[in-house]
């Protein structure tokens, strides 16, 4: 039989998928977490410009990269939302909206954290910074718009086209270090190859791993609460509650 | 492997405070999204429960 996307797409279907999912992509996270933090604490060496401060790195790079991801994430399904007016494709991106704003918070706090010790300020007005702070306050002003609107389906169209109109944020973040002349260091994996040490670099990307399958997880979780709230009218949704 | 014992660890050649500050935060905030997701998806278990009884009344 061939996979029916569509199938999949049904509220009722799907939170079925979602809770068989939970765990591989929890207990994913969990391990992939042990094994980045290892690599990251006992096999990656010291820095030799930085010292032991890099260690930042393993959370604060898959962190900013999260929590564009994500936001890329929420932009696609809120457009996917718009255009064919699927139930679910709203819900999507309402449950991804918190944890990319923990990871944009994320970044930030561990960017600060970083930054002190290395350039000597918590904070800098700089391209990069400002740009990832905006994209914060994207996250957080849509959760309010969302949480300020009564009407479902008017909070969902209203926080789908905030969301669209706030993706041109994600590039400009991107490229923020190539456009202006930034404090903030340029990207250390580039399409033509990275400047990393091997083992620093293979600590990040576990890392970054872990996140995503947490994201996932975190979002399924979410969208699931989403679906029984949403349905709660239908026959399916009756029958768990009672059981 | 970097460290001569658990007290040069925990130093981080002296950078300890921001490199744990940032990890102890992360922890944090994952571990109070775990929390909060639970909380929520049990609340909200036990709202619709309550409403279903509502109606059938």
């Amino acid at each position: 039989m061939a996979f029916n996307l569509y199938y999949y797409a049904s509220p009722a279907t799907f939170y079925g998928l979602a809770g068989r999912l939970i765990p591989w992509f929890a207990w994913g996270a969990g391990i992939l977490t042990l094994i980045g933090l290892y690599i990251g604490f006992f096999m990656a060496p010291t820095d030799f410009q930085q010292g032991e401060a890099y260690r930042v790195i393993f959370i604060h790079v898959p962190a900013a990269w999260m929590g564009m991801f994500i936001y890329l994430v929420m932009a696609f399904w809120s457009a996917i939302g718009l255009a064919f007016k699927t139930r679910l494709s709203f819900m999507m991106a309402r449950a991804l909206a918190p944890t990319g704003a923990l990871f944009t918070f994320i970044a930030l706090w561990t960017g600060a954290l970083w930054g002190k010790p290395m350039w000597g300020a918590w904070w800098v007005w700089d391209a990069r910074l400002t740009s990832t702070l905006i994209l914060l306050f994207l996250y957080v002003g849509i959760m309010a718009l969302w949480a300020a609107i009564d009407d479902r389906q008017r909070g969902d169209k209203a926080g789908a086209l905030l969301t669209l109109v706030g993706v041109v944020n994600v590039p400009i973040i991107y490229f923020s270090v190539q456009w202006w002349n930034t404090l903030h260091q340029g990207a250390s994996i580039k399409p033509s190859g990275t400047s990393m040490d091997e083992i620093m670099l293979a600590g990040m990307l576990v890392m970054a791993f872990a996140a995503w399958f947490y994201a996932i997880a975190a979002a399924l979780v979410r969208v699931r609460t989403l679906i029984l709230e949403r349905e709660r009218h239908t026959d399916w949704v009756k029958a768990i509650l009672e059981s | 492997m970097e460290w001569a014992s658990w007290s040069d660890f925990w130093a981080m050649g002296g950078y300890g405070l921001y490199v744990w500050g940032s990890y102890a935060v992360t922890g944090l905030a994952i571990v109070a999204e775990i929390i909060l997701l639970r909380h929520g998806r049990s609340q909200t278990l036990k709202r619709l429960r309550r409403m279903r009884k509502w109606e059938e009344q």
